[in-house]
């Protein structure tokens, strides 16, 4: 039987170490980021609704944990890492359509979600804060 | 002279033709997710402070169901997929990389079916 034949090096590319930090490298790296803080994220949606189904008592145990210090700033990196992710997203789709590629579109499109992701949340927050009745 | 085929002696060195259909599903279930995502961020938000029986209510509603439904589909196929790729990417050990891939898929199904479980009891009344 013939030998098999050692997997061929390829070459590796430069990595997160060799090249210089740009905007656009940093939006590539945090729409993973995001990515990930949403796909963990999911176990606070699913257990808000759950708790929803189970009945007053334990919906008012998760609307207590989510009430905290702890569990604001959490849904509020949620709210942020869904927005950032969505926005990043479009981008992408974007770009998909072959074009903005352009190094300027490439900044601008960068800088949009960037800003536009903190400001919308920043939005939806005081919104909720809104509909609650106050700072509480 | 070897005894293994044209098939066997290629298999495992390219391409698995399955890239395409996990760029075509990433891509669908991301425009999906978009007004589903904006639709419950709104909802949710504009109830926040409400009581349970309002709350359940709500949720409960044919056409809140339906969104809910369909944005827990898309986004559990959506994140799976993306963490598929994130295990590909960065995990090099054949074995690990199959039991993190089960484990992601697992959980994407555990998290899935159990928000679902949930929006339908409330909309069918349990």
């Amino acid at each position: 039987m013939a030998k098999l034949k050692a997997p061929i090096e390829r070459p590796l590319s430069p990595h997160l170490q060799i090249y210089r930090l740009t905007l656009t490298m940093l939006m590539s790296i945090a729409h993973r980021a995001t990515g990930i803080l949403l796909y963990f994220g999911t176990i606070l949606l699913a257990m808000w609704l759950i708790s929803v189904a189970t009945g007053p008592a334990y919906f008012a145990f998760v609307n207590d944990l989510f009430s905290t210090y702890l569990g604001r700033l959490l849904l509020l990196g949620y709210t942020w890492a869904l927005l950032h992710h969505m926005l990043g997203g479009i981008r992408h789709l974007i770009w998909d359509t072959g074009v903005g590629f352009e190094r300027k579109t490439v900044e601008i499109l960068a800088w949009t979600t960037l800003i536009g992701s903190i400001v919308l949340t920043i939005g939806v927050w005081l919104m909720g804060y809104w509909v609650r009745g106050g700072l509480s | 002279m070897t005894m293994r085929t044209p098939l066997g002696q290629v298999r495992g060195l390219g391409s698995t033709r399955a890239g395409t259909s996990h760029f075509w599903w990433q891509r669908l279930t991301a425009v999906a997710n978009i007004p589903l995502t904006l639709f419950i961020v709104f909802s949710i938000v504009f109830h926040i402070g409400t009581d349970h029986a309002k709350m359940a209510a709500y949720l409960g509603s044919p056409i809140v169901t339906i969104a809910l439904f369909l944005f827990i589909v898309s986004s559990v196929f959506h994140m799976g997929l993306g963490m598929n790729t994130i295990i590909e990417d960065y995990i090099q050990h054949e074995g690990l990389k199959i039991l993190a891939k089960m484990a992601s898929t697992f959980f994407c199904i555990v998290i899935g079916f159990s928000s679902l479980f949930a929006v339908l009891k409330l909309s069918f009344g349990g």
